[in-house]
């Protein structure tokens, strides 16, 4: 392999019927920490139905330049048609190293790409870093349930290939002014060589919940104590009301049926980053913490003082949810008058 | 039909205790148990097996010695045959190189046993956590693959699979052989009964080891050695943040300097 052929960062941006997702964008901010100190350039790599126009927004977001493959047979997501194009483009420029969101379709992607590529690929990644003395990636990733982290190098191999946790990056600012080669790429798949075919797509939640996006989120775990605290007049929604701030829940909600899988934050919901995390009657178990590793600001009640969940939080209110959400909402609208 | 699901043996990571001195995981006494996502893909292999005369579920495991006991306590449950893929020169593995071998594993099998039709692994380790090592297996035996399944079922000769998606989920079609990862069932695994305990202990457990495979496997591409991710050092997290905490009898109280502190650090 010869490695100095390899150059430049790639952040590869997902599309899913011409929309991009938010974590392509997050990663132009550690991407283009990471070029300028590589010295290198930050290219976006997008693939999709028609998205020369995500491609002109990945530039604005700080990408140098970026790279697309466009066609019909990339509007759904598929893993041989958006392999091939990945490997097909990978095999052409050449890049040392590319991070991608590790959504489910990044994490279907990654493998198959870094089998095909004979690299290594580190999952699920919360820190990037590159080290001085070899320009090496340092990807830094939590394993065992959140309970040890791992700093994982490809010193050999290139590309080195990563997956990136959504929302442990905020977007950059937007440059409108910005301006970057957009180089399309014209590679096609055959659509018999798509092996899996979507037979059907239903969408079952009526409103989108946008945990990821949610500069404010208001989360219940069990000691909110029913569906009810979910439900308007519930301490949970009336105070996410207020706060125009979308509603989390631990697991331990979800699986008591109290509100949507769709809403649940931790290792096995999603993954989140808001300015402000509200966090009632939750314990803080560590698979529910690993959810909110990006979360700037962190206010906990809980009746327990010894709940986990205040070693995580910045200010934390022991008492009973019940009691202290009403006076809470009371003084916000108190202070706005 | 043939179906083969991979196991893999891991601590109970729900059990697992930080030292709180030397920050490193304690490990003794943590119980080692089949991974949960594996759990349910036997389960849904079981129930096609169900659905579908004259199945067979194989099992395969990379691990130590002591990793026979998951394949044991899976045979309870639906396997049928279980292989223990183990030896020194596999250790240290990263996913690419454990794809590698289990591939290679699974083409060993086939040799003797026929082609499988469906290959099912978790969708993660709960130790590992990477997810990988499904859809690397997919693309080392050059099968399609589908990953994050909570549901498949064999229709018209083909597997039809349920995968969630952001807004609610696919069906996906798909012709065998492939690859399929699982993620947590809307179903329980089934429970062993005491006779399926008391047979799957005499059922004897195959063994695959470096000398098996030596002809069709490439020996620089496995272990430590051949495995393109080094892990250069591992740390507990620490979460240093300095929390305010209000013990106020009055909740009106505790409230209002809960608001007070939010204004000081400029949050609302
Ligand atoms: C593989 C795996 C994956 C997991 N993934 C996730 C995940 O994605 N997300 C997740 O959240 N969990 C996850 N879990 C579960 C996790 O371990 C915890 O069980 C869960 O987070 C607990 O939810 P909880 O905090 O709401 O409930 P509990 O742990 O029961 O805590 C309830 C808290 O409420 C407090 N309380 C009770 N009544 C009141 C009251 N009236 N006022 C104020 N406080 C009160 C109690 O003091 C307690 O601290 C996972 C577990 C495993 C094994
Ligand atoms: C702290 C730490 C971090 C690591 N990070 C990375 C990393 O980022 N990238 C990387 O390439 N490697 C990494 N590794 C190495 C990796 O854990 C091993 O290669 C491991 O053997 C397989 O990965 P996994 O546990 O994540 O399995 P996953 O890929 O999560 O497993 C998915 C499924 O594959 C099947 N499977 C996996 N292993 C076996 C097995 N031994 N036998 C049978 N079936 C199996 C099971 O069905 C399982 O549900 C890391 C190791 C450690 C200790």
């Amino acid at each position: 392999m010869a490695f100095e052929e390899y150059k430049n960062l790639w952040v590869f941006v997902e599309t899913e019927e011409n929309v991009a997702k938010p974590v392509g964008f997050e990663l132009m901010n550690p991407g283009r920490r990471l070029a300028d100190k590589l010295g290198c350039k930050l290219v976006a790599a997008v693939v999709g139905g028609s998205v020369q126009d995500v491609a002109k927004t990945a530039i604005q977001y700080g990408a140098d330049e970026a790279i697309v493959v466009e066609g019909d047979e990339y509007y759904q997501y598929s893993t041989d048609a958006y392999g091939k194009a990945m490997s097909t483009i990978i095999n052409k420029y050449k890049p040392s190293a590319m991070l991608i969101g590790a959504t489910n379709n990044g994490r279907d992607l990654g493998p198959r790409l870094a089998c095909e590529l004979n690299t290594g690929l580190t999952a699920d990644c919360t820190g990037l870093d590159v080290e001085d003395e070899t320009g090496n990636m340092i990807w830094t990733r939590p394993a065992f349930g959140g309970n040890l982290m791992a700093m994982i190098l490809c010193p050999d191999n290139r590309p080195q290939l990563g997956t990136v946790r959504p929302g442990v990056f905020k977007k950059p600012a937007l440059d409108e002014t910005r301006e970057g080669a957009i180089t399309v790429e014209d590679v096609h798949v055959a659509p018999e060589e798509i092996r899996v075919k979507i037979v059907e797509r239903v969408e079952e939640i009526a409103e989108l919940v946008d945990l990821q996006g949610a500069d404010i989120i208001v989360s219940g775990g069990r000691g909110v104590g029913g569906p009810e605290a979910f439900a308007a007049g519930g301490e949970v929604y009336e105070l996410a009301q207020l706060l125009g701030a979308t509603i989390g829940a631990s697991r331990a909600a979800v699986d008591a049926g109290w509100i949507a899988h769709a809403h649940q934050v931790g290792q096995t919901g999603k993954t989140v980053g808001p300015k402000l995390y509200v966090a009632l009657g939750i314990s803080g178990a560590i698979q529910h913490l690993a959810g909110i590793s990006g979360a700037d600001y962190v206010v906990a009640v809980n009746k327990d003082t010894d709940a986990p969940i205040f070693s995580r939080a910045n200010v934390g209110i022991v008492g009973d949810v019940h009691k202290v959400v009403p006076e809470l909402i009371a003084a916000i609208k108190k202070q706005r008058g | 039909m043939r179906i083969l699901v991979c196991v893999k043996q891991v601590p109970d990571t729900t059990e697992i205790k930080i030292d709180p001195v030397k920050h490193t995981l304690i490990r003794e006494g943590v119980p080692a148990i089949v991974n949960t996502f594996d759990a349910y893909a036997l389960e849904v292999a079981a129930r096609i097996k169900d659905a579908t005369p004259d199945t067979t579920i194989t099992l395969l495991c990379m691990g130590p010695e002591q990793a026979k006991a998951a394949l044991t306590e899976c045979l309870a449950v639906g396997g049928d045959t279980a292989y223990l893929v183990t030896d020194r020169k596999f250790g240290g593995s990263d996913t690419l190189a454990t794809s590698y071998i289990l591939a290679t594993a699974i083409k060993k099998i086939e040799e003797t046993e026929g082609k499988f039709d469906i290959i099912f692994a978790g969708k993660q380790a709960i130790d590992g956590d990477t997810g990988q090592v499904g859809p690397e297996i997919a693309c080392h035996l050059g099968y399609p693959q589908i990953t994050y399944a909570s549901e498949a079922n064999v229709v018209d000769g083909k597997l039809q699979c349920k995968r969630e998606s952001d807004k609610g989920y696919d069906i996906l079609e798909v012709a065998m052989p492939a690859v399929i990862t699982v993620v947590k069932t809307d179903f329980e695994p089934r429970y062993p009964t005491l006779k399926s305990k008391m047979a799957a202990k005499k059922k004897p457990i195959g063994i695959i080891t470096f000398a098996d495979v030596e002809s069709i496997i490439d020996a620089a591409r496995i272990g430590l050695s051949g495995s393109p991710t080094k892990v250069k050092k591992t740390f507990t997290p620490v979460r240093e943040i300095n929390c305010v905490k209000i013990e106020e009898e009055d909740p009106a109280v505790a409230a209002q300097k809960a608001l007070d502190q939010l204004n000081a650090d400029k949050v609302l």
